[in-house]
């Protein structure tokens, strides 16, 4: 029972990955050329809009120069988000560990 | 569930302005209370908020469509500390990824919390209410309550689109099903992930601040008790 969640985890992600990889060989071997696999769902969003033909009134003040730069960016997001919760846990998990010595 | 810069007519933008502001005023004054009143809880909202910081920014395939979308992340705060602080947690993170990202915007941004931070927190927060009337266990709980925060936010920002861009032939329905293709279907499966993962990472606050837990009414001194000693 100690690790039952963990191992729940573990099977889902197995799960995801595999159906990712079937799913994957099978868009690349039916993929038209200059299509795009695998396109954000955002994007795809903003496409059905602009099909409709609508012009978007406004554009952002700053758009990341690349995608390059813009991965860095959501990188910077995850890793912010990533140091927080590493530094509590770590946090609790000295105190514990303090507090189980005394 | 980013609506893009500019890609709302600007009436919509106005009006979801207005629909999201009570929840964010009412949101600040309860963060202001939650952080004055309760200091010790005020590590768990930092993991909390990290959390959405750290899974909204992952964008993932969904192996269903083919497509890539991101979690929102918002379940864990959600359940901790409840659906209106967990959008003003949104609302920065969204106007983080406007300005920095160019994803979302500032004239979407009240669509935008209203989908990520407010509708979908909280028919999440409804379900994690209904399953402790039930007395479910409360991983699966945690579990629910992820994944439907989650999925939800993507249904409420198809319904956002196709009311303002309702298609000529048939109208909403028509659109609604568009848009609830692209965002809904796509999330699926990183929905049912999100949610593995939160209900694990709760495991492991139990095990660190279950005296936060208790302070906060999530759990009892008994649950956590028992929880503990079955993990052990």
């Amino acid at each position: 029972m100690k690790y039952t969640l963990e191992i729940i985890f573990a099977v889902v992600v197995v799960i995801f990955a595999a159906v990712f990889l079937i799913q994957n060989a099978h868009i690349q071997s039916t993929l038209k050329p200059g299509e795009e696999a695998w396109q954000g769902s955002d994007d795809m969003g903003s496409n059905a809009i602009l099909a409709t033909g609508y012009t978007p009134w406004i554009s952002p003040l700053w758009t990341p120069p690349s995608t390059e730069v813009e991965s860095l960016l959501f990188s910077i997001q995850a890793g912010l988000g990533a140091f927080v919760i590493g530094y509590f846990f770590g946090f609790y998990r000295g105190k514990r560990e303090r507090s189980n010595a005394t | 569930m980013h609506i893009m810069e500019g890609f709302l007519p600007w009436q919509w933008c106005v009006f979801w302005y207005l629909v999201s502001a009570p929840f964010i005023i009412y949101g600040i004054y309860l963060l202001n209370r939650q952080v004055k009143e309760h200091r010790e809880t005020l590590s768990l909202l930092a993991v909390s908020g990290a959390f959405i910081f750290l899974l909204s920014s992952l964008k993932m395939p969904s192996p269903v469509v083919g497509s890539c979308s991101h979690p929102t992340g918002t379940g864990l705060s959600v359940v901790l500390f409840g659906p209106i602080i967990t959008a003003i947690i949104s609302l920065i993170v969204l106007i983080f990824q406007a300005l920095f990202m160019a994803h979302g915007g500032i004239t979407t941004l009240g669509a935008n919390v209203f989908s990520m931070g407010i509708a979908g927190p909280l028919l999440g927060y409804a379900v994690y209410r209904l399953g402790k009337a039930v007395n479910l266990n409360i991983f699966i709980n945690i579990f629910l309550v992820t994944a439907v925060a989650d999925l939800f936010t993507y249904v409420i920002t198809a319904i956002e689109l196709a009311a303002a861009f309702p298609a000529t032939h048939g109208g909403f329905m028509i659109s609604f099903e568009t848009f609830f293709a692209i965002y809904a279907v796509t999330q699926v499966p990183l929905a049912i992930l999100e949610g593995v993962l939160i209900a694990l990472v709760f495991k492991y606050i139990i095990q660190s601040r279950s005296d936060i837990l208790v302070s906060l009414k999530v759990l009892t001194q008994e649950q956590t008790a028992k929880i503990l000693e079955s993990f052990s």
